[in-house]
């Protein structure tokens, strides 16, 4: 029950490929140096945030499928063990 | 003595994202659930090893990686084109991963090399830092960066080919991904 909070906890930290892709949007493109880096510059925008979205909502779409029983049942009964 | 609460909660609240990562790791779900229940005993018979404060999920998906790793480099001596036969696997068996409405990004990211699809995902989708991702694969920030990189660059190429209309109708991101970006 307990692990629900912490499932949506995992679901919204941050994605840095995100981070990355937004990155240009904290500065004004047009004032960017001629020196911009053209590793970053190579895909479009567009195109890097789509992958992101679709690697996301795949990503997510397996995390929402939820854990099946024998898993957690295994970490609940290992854990009650004794550790020695 | 028996193992503290909130690290076992710590364990079992990572366990969703782990199993989504070996999921788009190797395909198969159920492939992928044998590897989560490996890093489960591995990590609960080691627990002592986790230093309680540190990243918990870093911990546990080094485990899986590592699993994985050992368990693909085992089958690519034993059949040539693991590479090959993974995204074959995926595309004659979408059932095996639950859905079919990721399909054709998952048979593009399958086609990815092994290195550049687990940097991919720690970074764009587990939600983990450069340096952290670097951890989990035992290579250097820079070495992920730029795997990450390549992924993205290559799945561009493979979507635009494979599916454009997944990628939206309309025809200027059609040229943008034609073109692998503006002139």
């Amino acid at each position: 029950m307990g692990d629900r909070g912490k499932d949506d906890a995992m679901k919204h930290r941050k994605t840095n490929l995100e981070a990355v892709t937004d990155k240009p949007e904290s500065q004004d493109p047009m004032a960017r140096p001629a020196t911009t880096s053209h590793k970053e510059a190579r895909l479009g925008r567009e195109v890097q945030a789509r992958i992101g979205q679709q690697l996301r909502a795949m990503y997510n779409d397996f995390v929402n499928q939820g854990v099946p029983p024998h898993l957690s049942d295994l970490v609940r009964r290992l854990s009650d063990q004794d550790q020695d | 003595m028996k193992l503290d609460p909130a690290i076992r909660d710590q364990v079992l609240a990572t366990v969703p994202s782990l199993r989504a990562f070996a999921i788009s790791l190797c395909g198969n779900i159920d492939r992928a659930d044998d590897l989560v229940q490996e890093t489960l005993l591995r990590a609960l018979a080691h627990i002592d090893s986790f230093q309680p404060g540190t990243n918990m999920p870093a911990w546990l998906f080094t485990i899986l990686r590592n699993l994985f790793r050992s368990e693909y480099r085992k089958r690519r001596r034993e059949v040539e084109d693991a590479d090959g036969r993974y995204a074959e696997t995926l595309k004659s068996h979408p059932e095996q991963t639950g859905r079919v409405e990721f399909e054709e990004f998952r048979a593009a990211l399958a086609k990815l090399p092994a290195d550049q699809r687990e940097a991919l995902i720690l970074v764009g989708a587990s939600g983990f830092s450069y340096d952290d991702a670097a951890a989990i694969c035992g290579c250097a920030v820079g070495t992920i960066k730029s795997r990450v990189n390549r992924a993205r660059t290559r799945l561009a190429d493979l979507l635009a080919i494979d599916s454009v209309d997944d990628f939206g109708p309309d025809r200027a991101t059609r040229a943008v991904l034609a073109g692998g970006g503006r002139s």
